[in-house]
């Protein structure tokens, strides 16, 4: 057991912290997500220094380092309070699906443009009447010719306003047993029949989006393993947006919490000091021991990913305990304005960034995978508990 | 970064594992909490060939056995020897240690007054005598040796020359006792500032410890539940297959796995020296403690009226988990801390 870096990680860490300090602008202190295209500039410097894909394949674009770098990167990126890349479902999601299951062909045209943010990607997997029975979906897909024709509607898909390429859930085939009759695919999201309608969220923002395929027609070979291999491909998917994404998740609830402790040292509203008060003393306290704990049992599995070539099932929770300390804690830092947290616009405290990201944090419990679905996995996949369906 | 237990360690664990379920079934565990003093008199000899108070393990090490007597407790005075007071011994006292003939404790609150372990104490010494009364004394009737802090320094003071009154207690296997010294013979063991440095070390050594047992007791509670969820059928079906019980069983187990990380963290840091060894305890105590009682509450609400049951093992580990949870005070008074580290 030893907690500190290697030599070469303290001069990864040391090299990439002084290239965000001459390079990072701070994320402004306001409400909403920023600006797209200040993000996809950043993304295109991010990938340029060699900061996009640590972990991917070189001849893919990336460096092939180990994810302990990746896990670095998310750490001081977060403590430099660095914007994000906008290429956030491409990284996580798309490319290592790509990876996994993609064509050489796939790999050469599609890995390079999302590493640097040219191409943006989006995920249509939940719909309208399948949301976590997600092999329930009923978009289709039918083959005409050399091509794939697409129909039917996906739902909650962030960045699709955005967004160049679509990974794509689809029903090839009907008449087999519903996770079998699926297929992966690849689409153009600039494609006749694509249309895309934006859908606000409580915060009022419209960061998702509904996509309605109407006879879309995808060429043949655009497809992640053959058809019928559409849930098994969804399943790698899935597995890296809740097996890579913990370093993000405590490392952006660190920013948070720094956040959380500029808030209460300054007078509020009504010219006392929160951090005068020990209850709000003791809710800090707790979130923070929580993010220790959270960026502690991602270091515990990625230790066992580093032995085993899999990650640990400790890192299983780490979602779900990330969602609800965020709600926490924005909930918390809302709360010491009192009635003034209901004051939007111009004269909003804290630019309404507690007011956003207080509501955003309700979306934390439902997206990528809701905490209901999330203890069901861990009690029959971790525990061995029966299934219940 | 590197997260895991060595291979050394990962066997000691299991030597571990495996002679503790060997000597302690439920059963027998239920018997020493119930027994006369709580103490299983044979086990301490067997302890020391073992090696498992040697003075050369590295906290790491004892690290791995504290949380394997949490998962099955150890009816000996180990945490109040290991753990309390070794760190206070002269190299011959703990040379007694190691080779099993001494068992010790800490004795530091006193009554009416803050009971902190770094709260000042008013026990006096002169002429080589300590006087006072210290109260809540962890195996305080059943060991050797007491390290005692008094208004200038630690003392080593011999449990004969002592009056232990035992009180009844929760948890059965670590009894607490009231101890009066009038006059009694005092070796000076660090005075000034170099005790209150001690103390604390002691003390962030004491938090990490006592996080990893609760680890231990958690990781039981949570395997009694899964087990009991799979088995006992009702409308038909095994319990787990309800998601009112399977979700309770997965919330304990994403607590277990952070407060494990906590408590590693912690054990490392002490075992290092690191700077954040303070917070790092400070945040292990009071998260694992929780969690243990955490999961002990399910674990019981999960088995029903059995659970609830003095025949049931469950209220034993929930006792100890309460235990743990109120030493050297609540989750609250470490958080206390915590904050003036963010926020003073």
């Amino acid at each position: 057991m030893d907690f500190r870096d290697t030599p070469e990680e303290a001069a990864f860490r040391a090299e990439l912290r002084s290239w965000l300090e001459e390079n990072a602008s701070r994320r402004a202190i306001e409400g909403g997500r920023g600006d797209f295209d200040e993000q996809r500039a950043w993304g295109g410097r991010l990938y340029a220094a060699g900061y996009v894909g640590l972990t991917w394949p070189e001849e893919f674009g990336g460096r092939g380092l180990s994810p302990t770098y990746q896990a670095i990167y998310l750490e001081e990126s977060a403590r430099a309070d660095a914007p994000g890349h906008p290429g956030v479902i491409g990284l996580n999601m798309a490319g290592p699906t790509i990876i996994a299951w993609g064509t050489d062909e796939q790999k050469q045209r599609y890995l390079k443009p999302l590493l640097s943010g040219e191409e943006i990607w989006c995920q249509g997997f939940s719909e309208p009447g399948s949301g976590s029975d997600l092999a329930a979906g009923r978009t289709s897909a039918v083959l005409d010719g050399d091509h794939w024709v697409v129909n039917g509607q996906k739902v909650w898909s962030s960045y699709a306003h955005k967004a160049d390429w679509c990974i794509l859930v689809v029903r090839t085939d009907p008449d087999a047993p519903k996770h079998a009759g699926l297929s992966y695919l690849i689409v153009d999201m600039h494609a006749p029949g694509v249309t895309v309608r934006p859908l606000h969220q409580i915060t009022g923002d419209p960061e998702f989006n509904e996509i309605f395929f109407d006879d879309v027609r995808v060429p043949r070979e655009s497809i992640l393993g053959r058809p019928g291999d559409g849930w098994k491909v969804a399943m790698t998917t899935l597995l890296h947006e809740r097996g890579t994404l913990g370093f993000a998740l405590s490392a952006e609830l660190e920013r948070m919490v720094n956040h959380l402790v500029d808030l209460v040292r300054q007078p509020g509203p009504d010219g006392r000091r929160p951090a005068d008060d020990p209850l709000i003393r003791d809710a800090v306290a707790r979130e923070w021991i929580e993010m220790q704990s959270l960026r502690f049992t991602n270091y515990r599995a990625l230790t066992t990913l580093l032995e085993t070539g899999i990650p640990g099932p400790e890192g299983s929770g780490v979602k779900l305990a990330w969602s609800e300390a965020n709600q926490r804690l924005t909930s918390l830092a809302q709360s010491v304005f009192g009635l003034h947290a209901q004051v939007t616009g111009d004269e909003a405290p804290w630019n309404g960034f507690w007011q956003y990201w207080q509501l955003r944090a309700r979306g934390n419990t439902i997206e990528a995978g809701t905490s209901e679905i999330l203890r069901n996995i861990i009690a029959e996949r971790v525990l061995g508990l029966p299934k219940g369906r | 970064m590197d997260f895991a237990f060595s291979e050394e360690q990962e066997q000691l664990r299991g030597f571990a594992r495996d002679f503790l379920a060997d000597r302690y079934d439920d059963v027998d565990l239920a018997r020493l909490a119930d027994s006369e003093t709580g103490v299983d008199a044979e086990v301490w000899p067997k302890l020391a060939e073992m090696g498992w108070l040697d003075a050369e393990l590295t906290f790491l090490d004892q690290a791995v056995l504290l949380e394997e007597t949490g998962y099955r407790p150890l009816a000996a005075p180990y945490f109040s020897t290991a753990v309390l007071a070794a760190p206070a011994l002269d190299d011959e006292t703990a040379k007694r240690v190691a080779e099993g003939g001494l068992t010790a404790t800490l004795a530091w609150a006193e009554p009416g007054v803050p009971q902190g372990l770094l709260d000042p104490a008013r026990a006096t010494v002169s002429g080589g005598r300590l006087t006072g009364e210290k109260i809540l004394v962890p195996d305080g009737a059943t060991v050797d040796l007491f390290v005692v802090t008094a208004a200038d320094g630690l003392y080593a003071v011999e449990a004969s020359a002592a009056t232990v009154t035992p009180h009844r207690t929760l948890d059965g296997t670590r009894r607490l006792a009231t101890v009066r010294f009038d006059g009694a013979p005092a070796r000076p063991l660090a005075s000034g500032d170099a005790a209150a440095e001690l103390l604390g070390r002691i003390r962030d050594r004491a938090y990490a410890a006592a996080a990893l047992e609760a680890v231990g007791v958690a990781q039981r509670a949570l395997d009694l539940l899964v087990a009991y969820a799979k088995e006992r059928k009702q409308f038909g079906k095994p319990i787990g297959v309800y998601q009112a019980v399977s979700h309770k069983a997965s919330d304990v187990y994403v607590r277990l796995q952070e407060a494990r990380s906590l408590a590693y963290w912690a054990a490392w840091c002490v075992a290092e020296d690191d700077p954040m060894a303070r917070q790092a305890c400070l945040a292990a105590k009071a998260f694992a403690a929780e969690a243990a009682v955490f999961a002990c509450e399910n674990a019981i609400q999960g088995h029903g009226g059995i659970g609830f049951t003095w025949e049931h093992v469950l209220h034993r580990y929930y006792k100890r988990a309460q235990w743990l949870a109120a030493f050297d005070g609540p989750a609250r008074d470490q958080h206390a801390e915590i904050a003036a580290f963010l926020l003073d």
